[in-house]
């Protein structure tokens, strides 16, 4: 019999007043009994709604079936079949999206907390896996990019037997998951230790090389890679082109948060500057807005608003993030659209200009559009904007590499979501779907894998 | 990790250091540039190039000791290795079809100037350098310039060596003897904004090389945009190198005094900690 009990067993966390001004993790991870009893939810569907809303289609009620049972162990043999990196995705899924949204229990109640268990299971693992170098088959193949595509691709890449290199810009591998996402959510010791399991297991890393300046593509088949994977994801961030953006204190996110993650600005010892700011406004509402809004209120900001022009039930972050956001006392301004941002006088910022929207009717992507409210406008009084509204791929490797097709909005143009328009070369991840999740860049790193095996086995 | 092979004071505040950087050095063309980290922990400071070798393997990088970060860098010495080293960034110089260039360097720019004088040269353009300086104790490579270059013409302000004055009066009396196809400005954007005005007179055109603050050096953070005829570019990918006409030169000087603050303090933390060290 199910454990009956209608809401999801509480996450322990992080006290509020130390979330406010350290940098560690928030949630903290269930214990082995709050697993168990979490498990115990599961109702085991026959027809697993749940693994159809997953991105990789992991088994979850076998994995959960084995968590309720105690054996970790083979619950994260299950897990792994479809997912190496559930660690990381087990904390930054959007799962009330995906395999939650799904869950039979969160007809009536909240549904079986999933990722907290994938997270659990991963972490129990962490220290207990065996990790053995592969014998490799003696065929090179070259990995850009070591983000969630990246690494999922290596890593099964691995297990088909490749010789594996992987190229990062960056001194350091982990892309999105070290630049982008910070500490609080997701611990660069983890990023760093998936990482190092690849290199364990054979994996070459190249740091510092940048492809399309450092290496091109057609150099890397020169040096006898049989293929090449590109997972450079969508780096490339978007301002709004209003009045005022050159002003000192707009920033993008992703300026805000490599300084932030990546240079560890925050932390003494290091010679990057932190952002320091007393006003935050962050316009956009996603994840990224969100972590930037959080790392505001941790380095020290008095008022962190997020700024967005629909409606709370609009906003694209997930769940845990904007309700974690309101516990640290970021104020969410909804329906709400920024206009200008204004000079103080020595060319820093002063405030921001904004209006108030109503939604409308929906437009193209679905969402209700919003619509200015005449005569609304009013002046937020800011010393900092950062500008959290998404990012396109990266032109460097592009307009490189001859034959490599793109669309009107730069993304990589596929056959079918993994193979490009030129041979040998396999892609996935950010770099052609444009800007998603962590979860879908793992899945089409997994896939394109199984393509290159392919191709390059019938070559 | 990466060797620096020789250092070299050209100045009491300037050093020349050479690195190891067989990759780098294979692809680097003028007006490109590297980013390095001196230790593990430190900033990623965009340098431009000031000269390499493609067959030692080796990349030489000229710098003024004013931060944090380069008096770091200053302290390394030959043999030993700074942590990382990445490049070339940025786009190479576009010359175009060109007879007779004008290359005008204000300070630490004549190090950035050099190679692109030391490219045209080689390729049988004329090419006439004017270097200016504040006094003759701060001048750098004056043998290196006048040995890539048809005339070179030093100016300083104080006029303690060359002429007394500024490069931009310099280039104007040249251009009025014979007009330059085009003029390659580098040095304090101050210089290069008045270098552009003076080059309009004459209706010649100007490349600027532009050095906003910059993280990744990829196009990824958008610290560098400058605001380029009218629209935002980013130094990193789409410069950088520049229009001199087109550039807003007032809004890259406000937005290098970002930091200007946190850098002093810098500064005064990391000659705190010599102190500290020395006093041991």
């Amino acid at each position: 019999m199910a454990n009956m009990q209608q809401q999801k067993t509480p996450m322990p966390l992080l006290s509020i007043e130390k979330r406010r001004t350290t940098f560690e993790e928030v949630a903290l991870g269930y214990s082995t009994e709050d697993a168990i009893n979490e498990a115990k939810r599961c109702l085991g569907c026959k027809n697993s709604p749940c693994r159809a809303g997953c991105p990789v289609g992991i088994d979850i009620p076998a994995f959960i079936a084995k968590v309720a049972e105690g054996d970790f162990e083979e619950a994260y043999n299950i897990i792994q079949k479809d997912n190496c990196l559930s660690s990381i995705s087990g904390r930054v899924c959007p799962q009330e999206r995906q395999c939650e949204g799904k869950c039979v229990r969160g007809i009536k109640g909240e549904s079986v907390a999933i990722g907290r268990l994938e997270r659990f299971v991963s972490d129990y693992m962490r220290a207990k896996k065996s990790l053995d170098k592969v014998k490799t088959n003696g065929k090179k193949i070259a990995v850009i990019g070591t983000g969630p595509a990246g690494l999922s691709c290596a890593g099964e890449l691995l297990n088909y037997g490749f010789d594996v290199t992987l190229f990062e810009a960056f001194h350091k591998a982990g892309g999105v998951l070290v630049y982008g996402i910070p500490e609080f959510r997701l611990p660069k010791e983890i990023v760093a230790e998936t990482v190092d399991d690849l290199v364990k297991r054979g994996a070459k890393l190249e740091t510092n090389a940048v492809i399309g300046r450092t290496l091109t593509v057609n150099e890397l088949f020169e040096m006898g890679y049989s293929a090449v994977f590109i997972g450079s994801g969508a780096g490339l961030p978007m301002f709004m082109n209003i009045e005022g953006e050159e002003l000192v204190g707009v920033l993008s996110a992703n300026e805000y948060l490599t300084r932030t993650n990546l240079m560890k600005a925050y932390l003494d010892e290091y010679d990057t500057p932190a952002v320091r700011s007393r006003k935050v406004a962050v316009v956009g509402a996603g994840n990224v807005a969100m972590d930037a809004a959080r790392c505001a209120v941790r380095l020290g900001a008095e008022e962190v608003s997020i700024v967005y022009r629909r409606g709370e039930d609009e906003i694209p972050a997930r769940a845990e993030e904007v309700e974690h956001a309101k516990e640290e006392g970021v104020i969410f301004r909804l329906l709400t659209s920024p206009e200008k941002i204004l000079d103080d006088g020595c060319g820093r910022v002063r405030a921001m200009q904004c209006y108030r929207t109503e939604l409308g009717e929906p437009d193209a992507s679905g969402r209700r559009r919003p619509v200015r409210v005449e005569g609304s406008e009013f002046e937020l009084e800011v010393d900092t904007v950062i500008m959290a509204l998404g990012t396109t791929p990266n032109p460097l490797i592009r307009n490189t590499t001859p034959g490599l097709e793109t669309n009107a909005k730069g993304c990589l143009v596929t056959s079918d979501g993994i193979t490009t328009t030129r041979e040998g070369v396999f892609a996935g991840g950010d770099a052609v779907t444009g800007a998603a999740t962590v979860i879908l860049a793992m899945g089409a790193g997994k896939d394109a894998a199984k393509k290159i095996y392919e191709y390059v086995m019938n070559k | 990790m990466y060797k620096i092979i020789e250092k070299t004071y050209l100045n009491p505040t300037v050093a020349k250091i050479t690195v190891e950087a067989p990759l780098v050095a294979k692809k680097i063309e003028p007006g490109q540039f590297i980013i390095l980290m001196v230790e593990e922990n430190g900033e990623r400071v965009p340098f431009t190039v000031a000269d390499f070798d493609s067959e030692k393997g080796t990349v030489t990088v000229i710098f003024q000791i004013v931060g944090a970060t380069t008096m770091k860098l200053a302290e390394k010495e030959a043999g030993e290795y700074i942590a990382q080293f990445a490049g070339p960034l940025g786009k190479p110089t576009e010359f175009g079809e060109v007879k007779r260039v004008a290359v005008v360097g204000g300070g630490l720019g004549c190090a950035i100037a050099y190679p692109q004088a030391k490219y045209l040269f080689g390729k049988g353009v004329e090419v006439d350098i004017i270097a200016g300086f504040k006094t003759r104790d701060l001048i750098i490579l004056e043998d290196e310039m006048k040995a890539v270059s048809n005339n070179l013409y030093i100016t300083t302000d104080d006029g303690s060596y060359g002429e007394k004055g500024l490069v931009t009066d310099k280039l104007k009396s040249l251009a009025e003897k014979q007009r330059y196809d085009l003029v390659i400005a580098i040095g304090p954007v101050i210089m290069m904004k008045f270098v552009t005005l003076a080059a309009k007179e004459f209706d010649m055109p100007v490349i600027v090389s532009l050095n906003p603050i910059m993280i990744d050096g990829t196009g990824m953070c958008g610290g560098c945009r400058v605001m380029v005829g009218g629209k935002v570019q980013f130094a990193c990918v789409d410069g950088p190198d520049f229009d001199g006409y087109k550039v807003d030169f007032d809004n890259l000087m406000n937005r290098n005094r970002a930091y200007a603050e946190a850098e002093k303090k810098a500064v005064e933390e990391h000659k705190c900690r010599i102190g500290r060290t020395e006093g041991h």
